[in-house]
């Protein structure tokens, strides 16, 4: 035995141990209604503050065998207010705005000139599920330099005919597998999966991979973020 | 034995009775934020999983079960992805200020299984489930206890790597590719988190069972009347 104390000294230091424990009330703050939402966005904020940090610009996204693709018809389709816009392809064209040289309406002729790539890339999504799909295209940073975007601007902002819209990091934007995709499975975009042009990223989140794309701008400012994101899913959501 | 022991003396009666000091402050501030963290991390990720409560394809989808939205944190997927995503640094901190003050400190030797605490497994499995004489205590933690608590961090780091591995299965395609790749990284962490709640329910039990003086000896560090003797 190392020492003797009267129970009453005992009492005085287990209380006092016992104070040390209370900065795990602090979590507490979690749940005051008020201060809930901010905390929760904090969190996130911060997720997604790492999640920049973990993206590594030359580092690329598994691709696969063609004996481990998805078959076409069990490619799952995620619309979320319309299975089709109705887009007229006679008269489609992607409007280019904001820090470029070359502003204006682009064909998928124009687009279809820069050089195509074909992939085998894993599609996750934030539900869970994950496909792997074959798509073809041209790099987003090809048609950046294109259009003459100034690179050091923030964000690539895209809207689409399904009133969709989503804002890329730039660094994503440049990377190699990020793809405008006018092809998949070797045939043109389907309707359904968001032809005339649509963005592939395998290296993001499903709901990131815009459909239906009718708007690009390259910009510093965003005055909304995404249709998901704007509802509480984070921003960044690199794979 | 590093365990600190002190002799009370009842001021009125005289009588001597015995105290430990067993888990020390880092330890007892980590073990009840991870225990918060845990639960947040366990209900929303269960709020995670209703959004596609499967492990096979999506089409076309067959759902494993539905868990009630009830037992789970979030409210909707966006929401529980804010916790989880909240919650999982709070955890991961607490873990790693955890494992690094065991090692530091010296206190993992409370902790840790290693062979020398093999043959005393079996003997203590005994007296548990009933059939057998209660092993003499040696040390703060029997056998099994070590054996409990050594595998809950170790399923706790894998939650972690699995977990990562989910999230970014390409950053860390090499973690997701140990496991299978992203579709198994997922069950992997789900599993685990079984293995966890399997973990947690015995841990209660025997808290209940060890009564009161050494539930409070997780919050001031002091057990009374600990069994050391005997």
């Amino acid at each position: 035995m190392n020492s003797r104390i009267s129970d009453k000294q005992f009492k005085r230091v287990s209380r006092r141990e016992l104070l040390k424990m209370t900065p795990v009330l602090a979590l507490g703050a979690f749940a005051i209604p008020t201060l809930q939402k901010p905390l929760l966005k904090a969190g996130l904020g911060f997720s997604d503050w790492a999640s920049a940090r973990m993206f590594r610009t030359g580092h690329l996204a598994p691709t696969f065998a063609d004996a481990e693709l998805t078959p076409f018809d069990k490619f799952p389709i995620n619309g979320y207010d319309v299975a089709d816009p109705g887009v007229d392809f006679d008269r489609w064209n992607l409007t280019v705005t904001g820090d470029v040289q070359k502003p204006g309406d682009y064909t998928l002729a124009q687009i279809r000139t820069l050089p195509t790539f074909n992939e085998n890339t894993r599609h996750v999504c934030v539900e869970g599920w994950d496909v792997i799909g074959n798509f073809g295209g041209v790099h987003l940073s090809d048609f950046l330099k294109m259009i003459g975007a100034d690179t050091k601007a923030r964000f690539v902002y895209v809207e689409c005919a399904d009133d969709y819209y989503e804002t890329l990091d730039m660094a994503t934007a440049l990377h190699p597998q990020t793809m405008l995709c006018f092809e998949m499975y070797g045939q043109p975009l389907t309707r359904k999966h968001g032809a005339p042009l649509r963005l592939t990223i395998p290296t993001k989140v499903g709901y990131k991979q815009a459909k239906y794309l009718t708007d690009l701008k390259v910009t510093n400012v965003v005055q909304r973020v995404g249709y998901w994101e704007d509802q509480g899913y984070s921003y960044f959501y690199g794979l | 034995m590093s365990t600190q022991a002190i002799a009370i003396e009842n001021a009125k009666t005289g009588e001597v009775s015995e105290a430990v000091y067993e888990h020390p402050f880092i330890v007892r501030l980590c073990h009840w934020v991870n225990a918060v963290a845990l639960f947040v991390m366990i209900g929303s990720g269960l709020q995670i999983f209703r959004a596609f409560p499967s492990f096979g394809a999506k089409i076309p989808q067959k759902d494993l079960f539905n868990w009630p939205e009830s037992f789970a944190i979030g409210g909707w997927l966006g929401g529980a992805l804010q916790w989880h995503l909240t919650f999982m640094w709070i955890y991961i901190a607490t873990g790693l200020v955890y494992i690094g003050y065991e090692i530091f400190s010296g206190n993992y030797k409370q902790v840790l299984f290693v062979r020398r605490d093999l043959p005393g497994v079996w003997p203590m499995a005994r007296y548990y489930f009933f059939f057998g004489p209660k092993p003499p205590v040696r040390e703060a933690y029997n056998p099994l206890q070590k054996h409990a608590y050594t595998s809950a961090i170790g399923l706790g780091v894998l939650s972690v790597a699995t977990g990562f591995a989910v999230w970014k299965p390409v950053q860390f395609s090499w973690l997701a590719w140990t496991m299978g790749g992203f579709h198994w990284a997922r069950l992997w962490h789900f599993l685990i988190m079984w293995a966890i709640l399997a973990f947690v329910f015995v841990h209660l039990v025997m808290v209940v069972l060890h009564g009161w003086n050494n539930f409070v000896s997780m919050l001031t560090g002091w057990k009374k009347d600990p069994d050391l003797s005997k």
